[in-house]
């Protein structure tokens, strides 16, 4: 199946590439942006406390607009619902989305999400009109609590944020895109192609990857390895992996009875 | 939130069937393999597995139904018993002995008679009764309902429901007066057969029907049980729309706990039309295939199966069973067969089939939940 038939739908917008990715952390503006390029991501996210709203040549916003990407402004700073309700508004009067990717995080050392209050303020969000993308803790429950006060995608990690770490909350994972009626985009702590490659082949609707790209030796040689993972675990999944071969059970006579 | 009824009709029910029969070899073992690595099922993985390519593997599914089934609910078998308040009803189904153009006799029991069935009952040892009526909206509506449950409620902890079709409001009315779970089925899911069954009354409104579920889940109702009539039609492809429905309902009522029941076509006053016969080793396929796709799901087996097939499959997979159900209003404290839906099988006393399951090791649970426990 190729990209044109199996886009991504959120909120109605379609997406040929399932790799979302990120403006921080590269050494430098070029860098960012030849790596964002050979990513073939259409979606980059951006901390809002990083745009300069009055003047739109700033560094980070004006090549990514000429470029033509979608913009996911992030709430990243913000410690509770309030805050990220507020910088959502701002964000909206800003840059004329009303995209959002909703993260809290009370915790300056692991950034863990926090779930109540990003409860809260998806809440209030889709009910201001915004589409609301929350970053999670890998939580089944919280995911559909969120998927039902509107929120159009849930984003749950991996692993801790920068952590490289991989899919450390994979049996998690597994639950949360069993149960999902919203797309499930695989976001923190995909360290390398492999891991991006695996949420895809598990069924992740997508995945946001930045740090492992960024702080690579070759962010643009890193960027286009993370592309074909993440089209390889994809396709993967769709052609429907082959079975892991157990030994046989021994026959034993439960229904002996029906002879 | 997207409804069923959009699902089933992204696809016509001859290409799923279809393609339940296309399944090879292959595929059963890639499903089977799945259960084995204790990964979630798909429903790809569950055509498979009732395929007829699926048969050769039969005593493999049965192991791992039982396995899986012990893991998540012990040696344990829920016991309930059927109650008929009434065999009133205003709808023509062609299989059903309550059908409205069958002459037999019909009655609706008063309070009184709901209280001495319910002492009778309550003599048998259940404490979970299940609420069974016809569709008579003017005699057996929501106004009965609330004065029968007043008094059902004295006697039991747990009540469900299988009675016609509600809106959501009237559920939430039930939910509030008590109720625990409703049982609603298809009967089939083959929308143009429905309606050659389905002749007359509010049952022919297919949809209303499908969409009942999704009602009870809007209501808040704790537990819904769903099914379809084995023998209508092809009985894989409706089993197949079953669990099509079952994933469905899980992901937008994730709070909700879900049932399924398998009854096989029995003959009932009118005449049954069978036309796709189900063995019981392919009951037994369906009932373990259902196990390996859903590991929390309750599967429930009536007396409409005999004796010797109840008694084998209470550890392969089965959660509840029926037990000396009389499926004619008031058959509890007077047996008058003249008025039953249908005729049972397996006709052992609720104590001989509860002696059976303690003496195969499983302990006999009479109640599901009983507030403030």
């Amino acid at each position: 199946m190729d990209n044109q038939q199996d886009k991504l739908i959120i909120a109605g917008h379609g997406f040929n590439s399932r790799l979302f990715t990120g403006t921080g952390k590269f050494s430098d503006q070029v860098t960012m942006m030849a790596a964002l390029v050979a990513s073939q991501s259409q979606l980059v996210t951006m901390a809002l406390k990083r745009i300069d709203t009055v003047n739109q040549d700033d560094d980070i916003l004006a090549p990514l607009l000429a470029n033509n990407f979608k913009l996911l402004p992030n709430t990243s700073g913000a410690k509770t619902a309030n805050d990220a309700i507020f910088a959502a508004h701002l964000t909206r009067e800003a840059l004329g989305t009303n995209w959002i990717k909703l993260e809290i995080h009370p915790d300056p050392k692991y950034l863990m999400p926090d779930p109540i209050e990003t409860l809260i303020a998806a809440e209030q969000l889709c009910q201001d009109g915004f589409i609301v993308l929350p970053y999670i803790h890998a939580d089944p429950v919280l995911a559909k609590r969120l998927e039902q006060v509107g929120c159009a995608a849930v984003m749950p990690l991996g692993a801790p944020i920068g952590s490289n770490k991989g899919l450390v909350s994979r049996d998690f994972l597994e639950i949360i895109i069993e149960q999902a009626t919203v797309p499930v985009i695989v976001d923190a702590g995909i360290g390398a192609p492999s891991h991006a490659a695996l949420a895809m082949e598990m069924g992740a609707d997508a995945v946001l990857v930045n740090t492992a790209m960024a702080v690579s030796p070759d962010p643009v040689a890193m960027s286009r390895a993370f592309a074909l993972a993440v089209q390889a675990g994809r396709q993967a999944y769709l052609a429907g992996l082959g079975s892991v071969n157990s030994q046989a059970i021994a026959t034993s006579p439960l229904t002996a009875f029906l002879d | 939130m997207a409804i069923f009824q959009q699902q089933l009709d992204s696809q016509s029910w001859y290409a799923r069937k279809d393609s339940i029969y296309q399944c090879d070899e292959a595929a059963v073992v890639a499903a089977i393999n799945q259960s084995k690595a204790g990964k979630a099922l798909s429903l790809e993985h569950f055509k498979a597995l009732i395929s007829p390519a699926a048969e050769p593997y039969l005593e493999h599914m049965a192991a791992l139904s039982q396995q899986l089934t012990q893991q998540r609910f012990g040696k344990t078998i829920q016991m309930f018993v059927p109650l008929y308040l009434s065999n009133m009803c205003s709808n023509i189904c062609t299989y059903c002995g309550f059908s409205m153009e069958n002459k037999i006799r019909r009655t609706t029991l008063d309070m009184d008679q709901v209280a001495k069935e319910a002492i009778a009952i309550k003599a048998l040892g259940f404490d979970h009764i299940l609420i069974v009526t016809g569709e008579s909206e003017r005699k057996v509506g929501l106004a009965y309902f609330e004065q029968a449950i007043k008094v059902l409620k004295q006697y039991f902890s747990h009540i469900s429901m299988e009675v016609q079709p509600l809106t959501t409001d009237e559920y939430i009315q039930l939910r509030q007066w008590g109720v625990e779970s409703i049982l609603v089925y298809q009967e089939t899911y083959h929308r143009g057969k429905y309606a050659k069954y389905h002749l007359k009354g509010r049952k022919a409104d297919f949809d209303f029907r499908l969409a009942t579920p999704e009602r009870v889940g809007d209501a808040g109702i704790t537990k819904v049980g769903i099914g379809c009539l084995l023998g209508l039609e092809d009985w894989r492809s409706d089993a197949y729309h079953v669990a099509m429905q079952l994933q469905f309902l899980e992901r937008k009522y994730w709070k909700m706990k879900f049932s399924l029941s398998f009854p096989r076509l029995r003959p009932c006053e009118g005449g049954a039309e069978v036309n796709s016969p189900m063995s019981e080793r392919q009951l037994v396929q369906l009932i373990c295939a259902y196990r390996l796709f859903n590991n929390q799901v309750e599967l429930s087996l009536s007396t409409r199966e005999s004796a010797v097939f109840r008694d084998n499959m209470l550890s392969l997979g089965v959660t509840s069973m029926s037990a000396g159900s009389k499926t004619q209003p008031g058959g509890y404290a007077s047996d008058d067969k003249s008025l039953e839906q249908f005729s049972i099988d397996d006709i052992r006393s609720p104590l001989a089939v509860a002696t059976m399951i303690k003496s195969k090791g499983y302990e006999v649970i009479w109640k599901d939940w009983q507030l403030g426990l």
